[in-house]
């Protein structure tokens, strides 16, 4: 029967539909409605909220802020997760199994108890990570950790990291080990097997999993608003502000809906690059 | 395989301590006597966790969390197993379309789909309501029931049910007997997974969950929002000590590489 797929995904494509194509298409013509403060949301249409969003300098400078924050949690988790994940697979067989559970783990355990710790940790002047730097001398006055970007990119860091160290797993669990060995047996040194034979192999690995942790971190909510307080915003936390205490709907959504599509643009011109580049190693 | 050299296991220790401190820090301080946030030392204190008797909201929003976990998993993986069957065995107009379509809600952010239901809820009534809550987290649990409702339902070996058919089995007897038995660990996995998401789940929630309808995380959120306090590390360290139970049980009963190693294929 040609109709049974169609029948048999009914109930999840109306869902969709309703709950999802429809709200999505709301958001998209609510970023061109109108907003007073005493009249409330007008069903109009108008460039209003774009033009705020796109010119006036307090939106670039969050959204600048919003993607330089991204970039570097990106870089931090490749530089440090790869390897990691590298590390992790040449471990013998119980610890292997231990370990990537230790790791990946946390990626499972709520996000706002992961950033309470680093609240704790970082905790104004008198945190636990200001302490030891203090007490093993490394610096004389603590560092400010709470309410800045750098405390931002080190908990986001910690946050995303699991998918880093998975993406790149994933990838060498498809790399041969015997070409590793063939490389040490015409006499390569451990770093040339590095550079030349594992790095280039587990490289799309990292560029996806470097994807997944751009998309992520640039729409970040939960840690940027405990880390940030209410001042430092990034994307996320604007439109909540603009949503549920500035009440500004249209100008929310309209920061939302840029968000969005500044998103899907970065990830899909990224994917597209990486595909085209490593098309033989996906073949 | 090659060992290891002893840099690498310096740096593979630094590392696990990077991620395990801050979960480590929680739970430490949650056993703090004292009234203020502080690392217990010399005595050891259950009294911030005696304290969460003290604020039903904490209490009434883990029940809620529970239900509406549960719930909408439930719902996500009844959905999700006759089109997992769709999509693995037949091949129909629109079929990437809608595998795509089902795997969405884990590239769109969380604050956009946060926003597209607090604007349809509102327009439709259903504001700040359960069912609301309920048909959002279906919606964001979806793509992990499916995920796993698939991979079983392509693993499917099709004689056994061809098998029951020969030998005289309704189409209806081989669904209920063959089939379903066969996706079933599938599907708990897929149902434990979607469950583990619903429960963390905080960046869409808040923004749909109104006072009296909010989850275990948004609770925390906002408390937090407010002020840092034991009280908060110790309902913290509550839900990581359930989290972890639930993520040995997980991998025990199904391996946690297998349940997350296909996960870092969507970002493709």
């Amino acid at each position: 029967m040609k109709s049974t797929p169609y029948l048999l995904s009914l109930p999840a494509l109306l869902l969709f539909a309703v709950v999802v194509i429809v709200p999505l298409g709301m958001t998209v013509l609510l970023s061109f409605h109108d907003w007073g403060q005493y009249k409330g949301i007008e069903p109009v249409f108008i460039l209003k909220n774009w033009r705020e969003v796109l010119t006036d300098s307090y939106y670039l400078e969050m959204f600048g802020r919003t993607f330089r924050i991204a970039l570097f949690v990106t870089v931090l988790t490749a530089v440090f997760g790869a390897p990691e994940a590298y590390i992790l697979n040449r471990m013998k067989s119980p610890w292997r199994g231990i370990f990537l559970l230790v790791i990946l783990g946390p990626l499972l355990i709520s996000v706002v108890a992961r950033t309470l710790g680093w609240a704790l940790l970082f905790g104004g002047n008198s945190g636990l990570i200001n302490k030891a730097l203090i007490s093993w001398g490394l610096i004389s006055a603590p560092l400010p950790f709470m309410f800045t970007e750098t405390g931002m990119v080190v908990a986001l860091a910690h946050v995303l990291m699991p998918y880093m160290v998975l993406a790149v797993w994933a990838a060498l669990q498809r790399l041969d080990p015997q070409v590793e060995n063939a490389a040490v047996a015409l006499g390569a040194g451990p770093f040339t097997v590095l550079r030349r034979i594992v790095l280039p192999q587990v490289m799309p690995g990292i560029l996806s999993g470097a994807i997944i942790v751009f998309a992520l971190a640039a729409s970040a909510f939960a840690t940027p608003a405990i880390i940030g307080g209410r001042r430092l915003k990034v994307a996320a936390t604007l439109a909540y502000d603009e949503f549920l205490n500035t009440l500004n709907w249209p100008l929310g959504a309209a920061v939302a809906v840029l968000l969005l599509v500044a998103l899907v643009v970065i990830v899909v011109g990224a994917s597209r690059l990486v595909e085209r580049r490593y098309a033989q190693v996906f073949g | 395989m090659s060992r290891n050299s002893p840099l690498a296991v310096c740096y593979h220790a630094l590392f696990t301590a990077f991620m395990l401190a801050p979960i480590l820090v929680v739970c430490f301080v949650a056993f703090t006597p004292e009234g203020y946030l502080s690392f217990p030392t010399d005595r050891w204190s259950l009294r911030w966790f005696y304290a969460i008797g003290r604020y039903p909201e904490f209490i009434s929003a883990f029940w809620r969390s529970l239900l509406l976990g549960a719930l909408s998993s439930a719902v996500a993986v009844a959905i999700s197993v006759p089109a997992a069957l769709a999509i693995a065995r037949h091949r129909f107009r629109g079929r990437e379309a809608m595998t795509t379509l089902f795997m969405s809600p884990l590239m769109i952010p969380h604050v956009v789909l946060g926003i597209a239901f607090l604007r349809f809820f509102t327009e439709v009534g259903l504001g700040g309501t359960f069912v609301g809550l309920v048909l959002a987290h279906i919606v964001i649990v979806l793509p992990f029931a499916l995920r796993l409702t698939l991979a079983s339902a392509v693993g499917l070996d099709r004689a056994l049910e061809h098998a029951a058919l020969s030998l005289g089995a309704s189409e209806w007897t081989v669904l209920k007997r063959i089939t379903l038995p066969l996706v079933l660990p599938g599907l708990v996995s897929g149902w434990a997974l979607a469950f583990i998401n619903s429960f963390d789940e905080v960046t869409m929630t808040v923004f749909i969950a109104a006072p009296g309808t909010e989850t275990l995380p948004v609770r925390m959120f906002l408390y937090i929002q407010d002020n840092i306090d034991p009280l908060v590390t110790s309902v913290s360290a509550c839900v990581i000590a359930v989290t972890v139970l639930a993520l040995v049980a997980l991998d025990r009963a199904y391996g946690l590489e297998r349940l997350l190693v296909g996960r870092s294929d969507d970002g493709r």
